[in-house]
């Protein structure tokens, strides 16, 4: 697709509405009314918002904690997921599940978990599944470089690529996992060359968001079309701390990309009308806030329920 | 007392692992975060710089492998100690433990062992949910060659620890992220606690509250409240999960005839219904034994739900009174656990 063809209005509007928001999570926080961690994704919107918009509404997302970014670009339901933030009934969980669980079936959008690459496997099975049952779905599963340490990641992708499975896994290397830089986990970086020798189709991205909306567009039809798995490492930056909402201890004080963030502005810079979307997403954010703060907890006898499935 | 120092549960901790690093140049400290600004909790900070990258290191997130070869180390004569920032990381490590760390001796028939410590934080602070909170210390104590303590007191703690890593077998050592700063009298010197002794906290007499790790604040906070109806209670820390000091719980219990467990756990097949099975076991007479534990599901992040899944000081108070008294007439007055209510994060 040639760029100018590229819809940089919605770009520009889900990734300024992912900035917005942890932005604003960053402003409540003190407040206490988000009981619970956070893990922020500012730095890392355009991942999202590039494999987002190359996305159709059938292919099915895992992602991780760190899963605001990802939510939010593939259209979860955005007032459900400050309500669970807030911990009220109307949450996505009821407020059982918080930040580090994110989950809207509506947009297939899997129940994320806390724990590093244990969905991985999953993601693998629910591929699995597609390809048994003759769907042309493709699972898109976002992890982070800290993942790839696990063993089980790399069984997960022996398996997909073994049976073929129509998956396409999405890392987003930030170079950290909490403190811990690449070069402390890793003897080579070498990410790409690693997956590429087990039998995946593997490719280092450009971080743009154009460049991974038009990448992962192009992979999506081929896997779709002949099931082969896949696997893009974009590099990326996380700039506020691993966890909560300080600034990364990695980055310079002051630095620029907190303020004006360049990917931002030269999506901005794309739109001619930015001001009408900039306000369109406050709104949006002021009302998904005020539905949290009116809603209600939980009643106790929540506890208990849906420990077993009873549908 | 100038042998001892005021030290808080975490810095008593770091004491006892740096005495022992000075002492035995086998002992080693690795996991994630080990070598970070914060030092899990200070207890590991600075380490790499006082004795060597060599000697306490940051780690791949690769626990499984890392158990295994926390074990093939100690084969070779050195004496591991790996760290996780939640007890939730400890089952990726299953098999190792289960299956490797906890049968080497006995397969060999006692010609290897396998000297390894892992240390693991657990439990509530704030919104941690359903997969950073849990203690599962249980799952660890049903299998035999595997030791579990769990201590409460930074005095505990750190006999606690140099004993675990002088220990020639497994031992998963629990500590619980409230207790960090809780601060006590602290001997200077290298010292060991028991493996196998639980403490008595507080005499009495009206009943037997037994808490493990955590649950023995909020049961000393509980005794406070019970002030108010002048009931008197005993409190036992129970501190070793996997080697029950049956004698302690015994004497106590023929003393006070009445006994509240309050596990910081689940309490379907746990800890609390192994001490309340010994106890009938061994005495002669039937006494009341209440278990007091986490609500039966998964934890909830939203506070108002969380606050109700753990038993809190209140909660326990008034089954004490109800206990003692025979009635349900008394609501005990609020208090507050100032550490989890001061508790802002993030993690
Ligand atoms: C099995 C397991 N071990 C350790 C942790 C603690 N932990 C949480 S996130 C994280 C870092 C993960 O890094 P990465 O996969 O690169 O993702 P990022 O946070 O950078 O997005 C670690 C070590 C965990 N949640 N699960
Ligand atoms: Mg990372």
């Amino acid at each position: 697709m040639p760029k100018e063809k590229f819809n940089f209005i919605e770009a520009y509007y889900r990734y300024k509405k992912i900035r917005r928001t942890e932005e604003k999570i960053t402003e409540v926080y003190h407040t206490d009314k988000i009981k619970s961690p956070v893990h922020l994704s500012i730095g890392q919107e355009s991942i999202a918002v590039g494999c987002s918009m190359a996305s159709s509404k059938k292919e099915i997302i895992f992602s991780n904690y760190r899963g605001h970014a990802h939510f939010i670009a593939h259209g979860g339901d955005y007032k459900a997921f400050w309500s669970e933030l807030y911990g009220k009934r109307n949450g996505l969980s009821s407020g059982k599940a918080g930040s580090m669980h994110l989950g809207d079936l509506n947009i297939n959008f899997m129940f994320t978990s806390a724990i590093v690459a244990s969905s991985i496997p999953n993601a693998v099975g629910y591929a699995l599944a597609q390809k048994i049952k003759n769907f042309s779905n493709v699972v898109l599963c976002y992890h982070g470089d800290g993942a790839m340490d696990q063993g089980v990641f790399w069984e997960s992708i022996n398996f997909a690529s073994l049976k073929q499975l129509p998956i396409l896994f999405i890392c987003e290397n930030n170079e950290y996992a909490i403190y811990s830089h690449l070069k402390k986990r890793m003897y080579k970086s070498n990410i790409v060359e690693r997956v590429r020798s087990f039998g995946l189709k593997a490719k280092k991205i450009k971080n743009d968001t154009f460049t991974i909306f038009e990448e992962t567009k192009k992979i999506l039809n081929k896997i779709r079309k002949n099931s082969i798995p896949h696997f893009i490492e974009i590099p990326t930056s996380r700039l506020k701390d691993h966890v909560g909402i300080e600034n990364s201890p990695n980055m310079k004080k002051n630095d620029s990309r907190l303020v004006e963030d360049k990917e931002l502005l030269f999506l901005r810079s794309k739109v001619k009308d930015f001001k009408k979307i900039d306000k369109k997403i406050e709104s949006e954010i002021d009302t998904a806030i005020d539905y949290a703060e009116k809603s209600k907890y939980p009643k106790q006898n929540e506890i208990l329920k849906n420990v077993f499935s009873d549908i | 007392m100038s042998n001892s120092s005021n030290l808080s549960y975490g810095k008593a901790i770091y004491e006892g692992i740096y005495q022992s690093m000075l002492n035995n140049p086998n002992v080693f400290i690795f996991g994630q975060g080990v070598d970070d600004y914060k030092g899990h909790y200070g207890t590991t900070l600075n380490l790499h710089k006082i004795f060597g990258k060599e000697r306490a290191f940051d780690t791949p997130i690769s626990e499984d492998s890392l158990t295994g070869i926390a074990i093939g180390s100690s084969l070779a004569g050195m004496r591991p100690i790996f760290v996780h920032q939640r007890m939730d990381f400890l089952m990726l490590c299953m098999n190792q433990l289960v299956n490797m760390a906890s049968k080497i001796c006995y397969i060999s028939n006692g010609h290897q062992n396998v000297p390894i410590v892992i240390r693991a934080s657990i439990g509530r602070s704030w919104g941690q949910g359903a997969q950073h909170s849990q203690s599962l210390y249980s799952f660890f104590a049903h299998i035999p060659g595997l030791k579990v303590i769990a201590p409460t007191t930074p005095f505990d703690v750190k006999g606690g620890i140099i004993a675990s890593i002088n220990d020639n077998n497994p031992v998963i050592f629990v500590e619980h992220r409230m207790l960090y700063e809780n601060k006590g009298l602290v001997p200077k010197e290298r010292y060991e606690i028991s493996l196998s002794s639980a403490r008595v906290t507080k005499k009495g007499s009206d009943l037997t509250l037994i808490g493990i790790s955590y649950t023995v604040v909020d049961c000393l906070r509980a005794s406070e409240i019970l002030k108010d109806k002048k009931i008197d209670v005993e409190i036992i820390d129970l501190i070793c999960i996997s080697s029950l000091d049956i004698k302690t719980i015994i004497k106590s219990a023929k003393k006070t005839k009445k006994i509240i467990i309050v596990d910081n756990d689940w309490l379907y097949c746990g800890l609390a219904s192994e001490i309340t099975t010994q106890i009938t076991e061994r005495l002669k007479f039937k006494i009341p034994i209440e278990r007091m534990g986490y609500k039966f599901s998964p934890c909830p992040t939203t506070r108002n739900l969380e606050d109700n899944f753990y038993p809190s000081a209140n909660v326990i108070a008034k089954k004490v009174y109800e206990m003692v008294t025979n009635k349900k007439d008394w609501i005990p007055r609020k208090i507050i656990n100032r550490e989890i209510l001061e508790f802002k994060g993030p993690f």
